[in-house]
C-alpha cells in the first residue's frame, strides 16, 4: 500500500503488531491488518484462532500489546465505553443480549453516549422498519426472543450507537440457513448505506463472498490475506475452510 | 371497634414501621448483590454510621429534621462509595472469599472506629414533635406515620429509578451480565458506584429514622438490624428489589406478632426459624428466580 494522503484518509482501522495474552498464555501475536472506509473486511479462522480476541481488543474490553488506531487516533488509552463514542460498534460473540431488558430497552441502552433525542427516536423507528420482527416484540424481555431474533436485535442495537465501523463476531452462528442468508443480506445493506464492516466468521464461504478483503488467522497470527475473491479461489483456503 | 380489630390494627401499624426500616436497609443488600453478586456484609454498619451521622447533624450542628435526614443520607452515600472504591473494587476479580472477608473486616472496622470515637451510647434528641392520636383505640404517633410514609416514598422513588430511568436500565443490564455493558457506551464502574451510593444513602435514611424511633444508639446497633435486613432480602429473593421490600415487611410483621403472643425473648428465635423454613420451601426467595431479572 502506498502512503499517499488519499490512502491515509481512507484508513479507518489500523491494527499493528497486536498481541493478547490470557493469564500469561499467548492468544494473539504479531497481528497486523487494516480496514479502509466503506469496506467489508473479513477475518476467517478456525475455532480458537483468535478472532474474538482481536475484536475484544479493538473495543477495549481486554488489554493488549501493539497498536490499534481508529481514524488516525490511538485507542490504547481509551476506555471501552468511550470507544463506542469514537464510532466503533460491536456485536459480540453470542450476541450479548440483556435478557432481563425489553427489546426497546436493549436498543435504548446503546444510545447512552448520544444526546440527540430526536435523532435517537428516528433511529429507533428505522430499526423497527429494518427488522420488522423486533417491532412485534418491542416490549418483550430480550431473553424471550429466538436465536435469530436475538441476532437481529444485537445488530440493531449496535446500529443505535451510530458507529462508523461495525464489528460483527460470528453473526451467523447457530442460525438456520435461511436466517444466515437474511443476516448476510442485512450486513450488505448496512455496508451499502455507508458503514464500514469488520466481520469475523467461521462460515467462510458466505463471508468471503461479501468481503472486499479478507485475512486468514491461524493460532493467533495472520497467515494469508487478499481480496475475498482471491481467497475463495486459494487452494489452502478451500481445503481448510471451505471443505472442497 | 371491637377489641381484637383494634389490637390487630395496632400491631399492623407497628409491623409497618419496623418493616419499612428493614426494607430501606434490605434494598442496599439486594442492589449490590444484583449488580456484583456479592454480599456487602458491611452494609449493616453503614446503617449504624448513618445513625451517628444523624446524631452529629442533630446535636453538633443543631440541624432540624429534614436537613439532618438529607445530610445523613449524603454522608452515608459517600461512605458507601468510598467502601466500594477502596475495599471492593480492587478485589473484583479476586476469589470470592477475599471479598467476603474484606466486607466482614470492614464492618468490624466501622464498629470499632465508631466505638473509639463514641465509647458510650448516644441519645438522639427529638427532632420532630411527636403527637399521638387515639383513633378508635388505635394509638397512632406522628413519628410512626412519618417513618412509614418517608420509607415508602423512598422505595417508590427507587423502584422508579431502577425501572424507568437510563441509570436503572444500566444497573439492570449489569446485573444480567456486565461483560458487554461497556459496548453500549455505559461506564460500568460509575454505575456500580452509583448503586453503592443509593444503597448506602437508603441505609443512612434508615439510620435516621431508627434513631428517631429508638433514640439510644451505639456502635453495635447495626449488627442485628443488618442481619435481619439481609435475611429480608434473601427471603424476598436476593437481587430482586420488590422482593426485598416484601421480605422486610414479612419479617417486621412476624417479629411484631411473635412479641404479641410470646415472651419478647422468643422474638428473634421464632422469626429466624420461620425465615429458615421459608428459605427451605423457596430457596430463591419469594420473587427470586434462578436466573432472570435481578436488580
Ligand atoms: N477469557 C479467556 N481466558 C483464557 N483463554 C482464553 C480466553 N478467551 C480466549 N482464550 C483463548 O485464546 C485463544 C483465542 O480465542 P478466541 O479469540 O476466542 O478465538 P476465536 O474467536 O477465533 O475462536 C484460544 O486458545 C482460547 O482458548
Ligand atoms: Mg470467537
Amino acid at each position: 500500500m502506498s502512503d499517499t494522503a488519499d490512502n491515509l484518509d481512507d484508513l479507518q482501522l489500523e491494527v499493528r503488531d497486536l498481541a493478547v495474552h490470557y493469564d500469561g498464555i499467548r492468544a494473539l501475536h504479531g497481528v497486523s491488518f487494516t480496514v479502509l472506509k466503506g469496506e467489508i473486511v473479513t477475518l476467517i479462522g478456525a475455532n480458537g484462532a483468535g478472532k474474538t480476541s482481536i475484536l475484544r481488543a479493538v473495543s477495549g474490553l481486554i488489554p493488549y500489546n501493539g497498536a490499534i488506531g481508529f481514524e488516525g487516533q490511538d485507542l490504547k488509552r481509551v476506555a471501552a465505553h468511550q470507544i463506542v463514542k469514537r464510532g466503533i460498534a460491536h456485536v459480540p460473540e453470542g450476541r450479548g443480549i440483556f435478557g432481563n431488558l425489553t427489546v426497546r430497552e436493549n436498543l435504548q441502552l446503546a444510545t447512552w453516549q448520544r444526546s440527540d433525542k430526536d435523532e435517537i427516536a428516528a433511529d429507533y423507528d428505522r430499526m423497527l422498519v429494518l427488522f420488522p420482527r423486533l417491532k412485534e416484540r418491542q416490549h418483550q424481555p430480550g431473553g424471550t426472543l429466538s436465536g435469530g431474533e436475538q441476532q437481529m436485535l444485537a445488530v440493531a442495537r449496535a446500529l443505535m450507537s451510530r458507529g462508523r465501523l461495525l464489528l460483527l463476531d460470528e453473526p451467523s452462528m447457530g442460525l438456520s440457513p435461511r436466517l444466515v442468508q437474511e443476516i448476510f443480506r442485512v450486513i450488505e445493506d448496512i455496508n451499502r448505506s455507508g458503514t464500514t464492516i469488520l466481520l469475523v466468521e467461521q462460515n467462510a464461504n458466505m463471508a468471503l463472498r461479501i468481503a472486499s478483503r479478507a485475512y486468514v488467522l491461524e493460532t493467533g497470527t495472520v497467515i494469508l490475506s487478499g481480496t475475498g475473491r482471491e481467497l475463495l479461489g486459494d487452494h489452502r483456503v478451500r481445503e481448510a475452510y471451505l471443505g472442497t | 371497634m371491637s377489641e381484637s380489630i383494634v389490637y390487630w390494627l395496632q400491631q399492623t401499624l407497628n409491623a409497618l414501621q419496623l418493616g419499612s426500616i428493614y426494607a430501606l436497609i434490605a434494598l442496599g443488600y439486594t442492589m449490590v448483590y444484583g449488580i456484583l453478586t456479592m454480599i456487602n456484609f458491611a452494609h449493616g454498619d453503614v446503617f449504624m454510621v448513618g445513625a451517628f451521622f444523624c446524631f452529629i447533624a442533630a446535636v453538633y450542628l443543631g440541624l432540624p429534621f429534614l436537613p439532618t435526614l438529607l445530610l445523613t443520607m449524603a454522608g452515608a452515600a459517600l461512605l458507601g462509595v468510598l467502601i466500594e472504591r477502596l475495599a471492593y473494587k480492587p478485589l473484583r476479580n479476586a476469589p470470592r472469599v477475599s471479598a467476603i472477608i474484606t466486607a466482614l473486616g470492614l464492618g468490624l472496622f466501622l464498629e470499632n472506629f465508631t466505638l473509639a470515637l463514641a465509647p458510650y451510647p448516644k441519645h438522639i434528641p427529638a427532632l420532630l414533635e411527636n403527637v399521638t392520636w387515639d383513633l378508635g383505640g388505635v394509638s397512632v404517633s406522628s413519628l410512626q406515620i412519618i417513618i412509614i410514609c418517608l420509607s415508602l416514598g423512598l422505595m417508590f422513588l427507587l423502584d422508579y429509578v431502577v425501572h424507568r430511568t437510563p441509570v436503572g436500565m444500566a444497573m439492570r443490564a449489569i446485573s444480567w451480565d456486565k461483560t458487554f455493558v461497556p459496548l453500549m457506551g455505559v461506564p460500568v464502574d460509575l454505575i456500580i458506584s452509583v448503586t453503592f451510593a443509593i444503597g448506602a444513602g437508603l441505609a443512612g435514611a434508615a439510620g435516621t429514622m431508627y434513631a428517631l424511633a429508638y433514640p439510644v444508639i451505639d456502635p453495635y446497633m447495626g449488627i442485628m438490624v443488618g442481619w435481619k435486613a439481609f435475611i429480608s432480602a434473601v427471603v424476598g429473593g436476593i437481587g430482586n428489589i420488590r422482593g426485598a421490600m416484601i421480605g422486610a415487611f414479612i419479617l417486621g410483621g412476624v417479629e411484631i406478632m411473635v412479641t404479641a403472643f410470646f415472651p419478647s425473648t422468643y422474638r428473634d428465635f421464632v422469626a429466624f426459624s420461620l425465615l429458615l423454613l421459608l428459605i427451605v420451601i423457596r430457596p430463591y426467595g419469594i420473587l427470586g428466580k434462578p436466573r432472570t431479572q435481578k436488580v
